[in-house]
């Protein structure tokens, strides 16, 4: 971890970088944010690690916990609401057996997130897989990549 | 054959997600082997385009021959084959893929000056946008005219800010202008977080050069050196584009020291966004750049005077900046001449939800909202029966059906209750419960709040507790006059936009749609079977096969029935989860 955290230093400090940036490149590398990461680098540069903290709780994007191994995320802009996004999750959180308040599955295989809008509004409703955009999605073609994702697990 | 053959293949987000880069790459196989003559192959270009509006249809694919354009829709890899062989060789377009009147009369009443050239020139290639006059507007600037000059052409353009509260452009250009510092910068606000927009990441995806131009002829205005485009990092390849198109415009010398010789210099750096609705919002935009918690300040002082690291900045929205270039090459008058005597230009919308041509288009200001829904949109999908348009995503409101004659421009949507706003359109039909919107949007205000004064902290909160108490059947009596009251607090006392404008979609759709609020407070009815809580699901026994899917689903055991037999719904049990309805393959569960 200290490498990449040295790495991410050297960036910094190039690029005349700030909090934010510093927690967007430590989410990059470990897919969320550590806590040994922030005190490693409050450490270093003498900030407070209550601004990190600070930082982390207020936007959206930063995760201080580790994330399932897939992750889906749901847009719950205006346009999918309107055409059910609601369902999609519902019927995702089922099939996942996802407990009230939780958004990962126990054995850390699939993370289920929302996200306010992705701008994708005129392919209403979209799911993103593993980055990858599905616009006009199905409960059926959503549980079907579910079941591929699964099944790829299986393989592997 | 030595014909010129040009192949435009749509790769915005919608495109993409429709899997146009798999078409990019069918074609390229298809093109190579396919046994095509080498001097088809020299001749024919294949480009990847930004945004071309409909994106309903997507993938989009343009063949052009020799300066004859076919368009063809809803193109899937597997069909590329055919395209090759029959049109590209053999010369005749596959006519049953080719679009038809709809596409033509989604583009009939649009004027594009933003998107003039998105979706027609390759956005990662900057020879593209040079070739279509890109940047000659900055090189007349800089060599041929003072900054005063350069605001004075856009004051007289009429133009005014599209990020939504329509300030006019060249008036902040000029106090940015006469503020006395020797730092200043330019931000472009790219942080485009209205639900149910994309005008901006269709931009920046489809014509990236065009923003930075409008960046480099406004910081050359207020004298800036640096710039900065805060963009979200929901719009990734809208990123990914920007950076190639900042690298491309250093290596041709329109960015850094000494900018084409005439010794001024400037140069853009991006800053991502992280994700937090309230820094579109200028002072919480500034403080998420200086790497602090997006929180709003008190204004004044505006950022004009004491914005980023407390030093001068001015802050446009993307579509107001790529306006900035086609204005300067073509001319105040001819720019003032689009529009109504108070709004100028034209506006870009992304027009969604129930309407059959969803898609990004530009309109001229002051055009009806019947010709955006019925001429450009096609009408309601399915022919249902409009509702309402719902404008300016969470700090607008909803404009009904009887409306519909209304100009679309900022002086005639402000006086209905609504505003123009960012450009985001959705449009609502019979099927969409209006409470439930309102409740849709303060359940997203209330979680972007940033806290930080309690008008919008608490009152977002509560408003939020009664819309969900009178969706779930629980109203009281005198809700509607409570709502309204808490929501006229929170616009008079809260800092910033995000609380000032968070009730407007519960004002709008209590004017306009009280006798749904009533259905739901005093019938415990929701009029257009939304509200889960208010419906109530029977089995249908003419339809029910008896298969006894429902029963299965059912969390509560309130189903029974025999199998092959008309199951029954036991109210008592029910919880009104829908799950019964949703699993029914056989339309045998009704709600109502």
């Amino acid at each position: 971890m200290e490498e990449t955290l040295k790495r991410i230093l050297e960036e910094y400090k190039k690029n005349e970088g700030n909090v934010i940036s510093v927690m967007q490149e430590i989410q990059d590398a470990f897919g969320y944010i550590p806590e040994d990461a922030i005190n490693w680098f409050s450490k270093k540069l003498d900030i407070p690690a209550s601004r990190f903290f600070g930082v982390a709780t207020f936007y959206a994007q930063f995760h201080l916990k580790p994330r399932g191994r897939n992750i889906i995320t749901a847009c719950c802009g205006t346009a999918c609401h309107v055409k059910g996004s609601d369902r999609l999750i519902n019927g995702l959180r089922k099939e996942l057996n996802l407990p009230e308040g939780e958004d990962n599955t126990e054995d850390m295989e699939f993370a289920v997130e929302k996200v306010a809008c992705v701008g994708a509004c005129s392919i209403a409703p979209v799911v993103i897989v593993n980055k990858k955009v599905y616009g006009k999605m199905t409960a059926e073609n959503l549980m079907r990549e579910i079941k591929t994702l699964k099944g790829k697990r299986n393989e592997g | 054959m030595k014909a010129d053959i040009k192949i435009k293949v749509c790769m915005g987000t919608g495109g993409v997600a429709a899997g146009g880069a798999d078409v990019i790459r069918a074609f390229k196989n298809k093109l190579k082997t396919a046994g095509i003559k080498a001097s088809v192959e020299r001749h024919c270009s294949l480009h990847k385009v930004g945004c071309r509006g409909l994106c309903a249809k997507d993938v989009l694919v343009d063949v052009i021959i020799d300066g004859n354009k076919t368009t063809y829709q809803d193109i899937k890899p597997d069909m590329v084959s055919g395209i090759v062989k029959e049109h590209i060789i053999e010369g005749n377009p596959i006519i049953d893929w080719t679009v038809g009147d709809e596409y033509h009369n989604f583009h009939r009443k649009q004027i594009k000056v933003v998107l003039s050239d998105c979706g027609d020139i390759d956005p990662e290639d900057i020879s593209a946008y040079i070739a279509v006059g890109g940047y000659e507007a900055t090189k007349k600037v800089l060599t041929s005219m003072t900054p005063e000059e350069t605001i004075e052409v856009i004051k007289k353009s009429g133009l005014r800010g599209r990020g939504g509260a329509g300030f006019p452009t060249g008036l902040k250009w000029e106090l940015g202008r006469k503020a006395q510092s020797e730092q200043k910068y330019i931000i472009c606000n790219a942080d485009e977080g209205d639900p149910g927009a994309f005008m901006d990441r269709s931009v920046v995806e489809g014509n990236p050069h065009a923003v930075i131009e409008g960046m480099i002829i406004g910081a050359y205005s207020i004298s800036a050196d640096r710039g900065y485009v805060y963009i979200r990092a929901e719009y990734p390849l809208a990123v990914e584009r920007l950076r190639r198109a900042l690298d491309q415009a250093r290596k041709n010398k329109f960015l850094g020291k000494n900018i084409l010789g005439t010794g001024f210099d400037f140069d853009i750096k991006i800053k991502l966004g992280a994700g937090a609705f309230v820094c579109g919002e200028e002072t919480a935009l500034i403080a998420s750049i200086e790497g602090q918690r997006g929180m709003p300040r008190a204004k004044p002082p505006y950022p004009v005077q004491k914005g980023l690291w407390g030093n001068p900045t001015v802050i446009n929205n993307v579509e107001t900046l790529a306006n900035i270039p086609y204005i300067i090459r073509k001319g105040a008058e001819w720019f003032s001449s689009f529009g109504t005597e108070k709004s100028k230009g034209t506006k870009v919308f992304a027009l969604t939800g129930k309407v059959k041509n969803t898609g990004l288009i530009e309109v001229p200001m002051g055009i009806s909202l019947r010709e955006i829904i019925y001429d450009i949109g096609g009408g309601i999908e399915g022919d249902r029966a409009f509702k309402a348009v719902q404008t300016g995503g969470p700090s607008g409101g909803c404009i009904p059906a009887e409306l519909i004659d209304i100009k679309v421009d900022f002086e005639s949507l402000a006086q209905v209750g609504s505003i123009v706003g960012s450009g985001g359109m959705v449009v609502l039909d019979e099927t969409d419960c209006m409470v439930n919107i309102a409740k849709f949007f303060l359940e997203f205000t209330q979680s972007e709040s940033c806290g930080k004064c309690t008008p919008c902290r608490v009152g977002t909160k509560r408003l939020l507790e009664i819309l969900e108490r009178i969706t779930s059947g629980d109203g009281k009596e005198d809700d509607i006059e409570l709502l309204e009251a808490l929501s006229n607090d929170i616009k008079a006392t809260s800092l910033c936009g995000l609380g000032q404008t968070a009730p407007n979609p519960v004002l709008s759709t209590i004017k306009y749609f009280r006798h749904e609020y009533d259905a739901h407070i005093k019938d415990k009815k929701c009029p257009a079977k939304v509200c889960k809580h208010l419906l109530a699901y029977s089995i249908i026994d003419e339809f029910c096969k008896g298969c006894g899917a429902c029963k299965r689903v059912c969390p509560a055991g309130a189903i029974t029935g025999e199998k092959k037999k008309a199951h029954t719904i036991d109210p008592d049990l029910c919880i009104k989860c829908g799950a019964c309805f949703e699993i029914c393959k056989f339309n045998a569960v009704g709600k109502g």
